[in-house]
């Protein structure tokens, strides 16, 4: 076994030209579980990223079309960082994701990065990514790539990351309009969701997108219940007038485009149930 | 600009406490709480559930507090390490430390150590946390004697006898 800890990123990239198959080390919190309860065998090469300032830094793209442009969030940026501050005011969304994943502790170390290495549909941070149609960025030695999330990520626990790429970081737009987060577990704090959802007004567009996690192979944009309500209601009003028949059948909507499955966690019926309500709730929330 | 893989010979160094120890003969996959308990004389971390729920294993990274359990030891070499060990020189117990026996903080003691680095790094960051910052800064650390009651009074009283001594 070999344990790497470049600081640069072309420093990684150089090493992973030469171990195409080497394990990516991000915050570590998915990975040393698996290696504590030796459910992986131990990788023969990893290649950390700790020490890679570049990959822990963000940006704000400012548009010359006086929109509100885009942010670029490097993949080792700790979800501590997204919480609070400048980055929680732009995507509150990804404020309240980012404050759902663990403890404090797993925060100061988790990733976007690493939820988009690992691809779990219970990551966090997905469905964020594919509500606001993040662009998620990838290098190799080759060149790089920008791929859409929705096309990065292709099933459970995977992705097309190619041996010998990074993911460098993914870019979103900065949209006018309420966005927020639920999901559900078997407790309130510290837990692995069973459902959940991402919701976001985009009132430029006069438009919404839903994205669901946990129940379905990979995170799912509820196309239906989005162009639905776009026909209902004039999404560029505010403030938004929900009644409770849009919002209970938004929900309807959401859950008949869920694909939840039984597993050690929960039942396919109970999610289904669930990630309507929360959509609902969602909605509910963005108009009130 | 390829630099030696660490491994052959397997040796690594790391810095705890203000101090640096060369790991010799390590398996590279193991964590950081395995490596300062079993290879460099550093049993005050805890070691529960492996998994990053339970905190007794919190210590300082480069100055945020992490489960030691899910640091792979040889990804760390640069960083600066602070364990439970390193709070306070020679043995002396800190201020938080005394307000725990002081309140009546710990019953088994497992989560301790923990719970005190974590309180460290909450009073650093915020000296005069509200009620909801405590319970969300010590929410990654479970304790399963005390119902919280007497930390979160060990926490109040750090606070006040700070502010006292700050007010002098």
């Amino acid at each position: 076994m070999s344990v790497l800890t470049p600081s640069t990123i072309d420093e990684v990239l150089a090493h992973l030209a030469e171990r195409p198959e080497a394990l990516l080390l991000s915050g570590g919190t998915d990975v040393m579980v698996e290696i504590n309860m030796a459910h992986r065998k131990a990788p023969a090469e990893v290649v950390a990223l700790r020490r890679v300032e570049q990959l822990r830094l963000w940006r704000h793209n400012p548009s010359s079309e006086g929109t509100g442009g885009t942010v670029t969030i490097g993949s080792g940026l700790p979800y501590a960082e997204m919480e609070h501050g400048p980055l929680a005011e732009l995507f509150p969304a990804l404020a309240e994701a980012a404050r759902t994943v663990g403890s404090p502790q797993i925060r100061a170390a988790g990733t976007l990065g690493g939820n988009l290495g690992t691809c779990s549909p219970a990551g966090d941070g997905l469905p964020v990514l594919f509500a606001l149609d993040a662009i998620v960025h990838l290098r190799s030695i080759g060149g790089q790539r920008d791929v859409p999330v929705a096309d990065f990520m292709v099933g459970v626990k995977q992705n097309v990351l190619e041996p010998g790429e990074l993911v460098t970081g993914v870019t979103m737009p900065i949209r006018h309009g309420w966005q927020g987060y639920s999901k559900v577990g078997v407790r309130n704090a510290m837990v692995i969701a069973t459902a959940s959802a991402c919701l976001a007004m985009d009132r430029d567009r006069g438009a919404v997108t839903l994205a669901l996690g946990a129940v379905g192979t990979t995170i799912i944009r509820c196309r239906d219940a989005e162009g639905w309500l776009a026909g209902e209601l004039d999404l560029s009003a505010e403030p938004l007038d929900i009644s409770d028949a849009v919002a209970q059948e938004f929900g309807r909507r959401a859950a008949a485009d869920a694909r939840p499955i039984d597993d050690h966690r929960s039942t396919a019926a109970y999610r289904g149930h669930a990630v309507g309500v929360l959509s609902s709730r969602l909605l509910r929330r963005a108009a009130a | 600009m390829t630099q030696e893989p660490i491994g052959s010979p397997e040796i690594y160094r790391l810095q705890v406490n203000g101090e640096s120890h060369d790991v010799q003969d390590a398996w590279l996959g193991e964590s950081l709480l395995y490596v300062l308990r079993e290879r460099l004389g550093l049993p005050g971390s805890k070691g529960a559930c492996e998994q990053g729920e339970c905190g007794s294993c919190t210590v300082l990274l480069d100055g945020a507090a992490v489960c030691a359990c899910l640091v792979m030891a040889a990804s760390a070499t640069d960083a600066d390490i602070v364990t439970v060990e390193g709070l306070a020189p020679d043995a002396a117990l800190t201020d938080v430390q005394a307000a725990f026996l002081d309140e009546g903080a710990v019953q088994c003691g497992f989560c301790t150590p923990g719970l005190i680095v974590a309180v460290h790094h909450l009073l650093e960051h915020n000296p005069e946390p509200s009620t909801l910052e405590t319970r969300e800064a010590l929410s990654g650390n479970i304790c399963r004697c005390t119902g919280y009651g007497r930390i979160f009074a060990a926490v109040d009283a750090v606070v006040a006898s700070r502010a006292d001594q700050a007010a002098r």
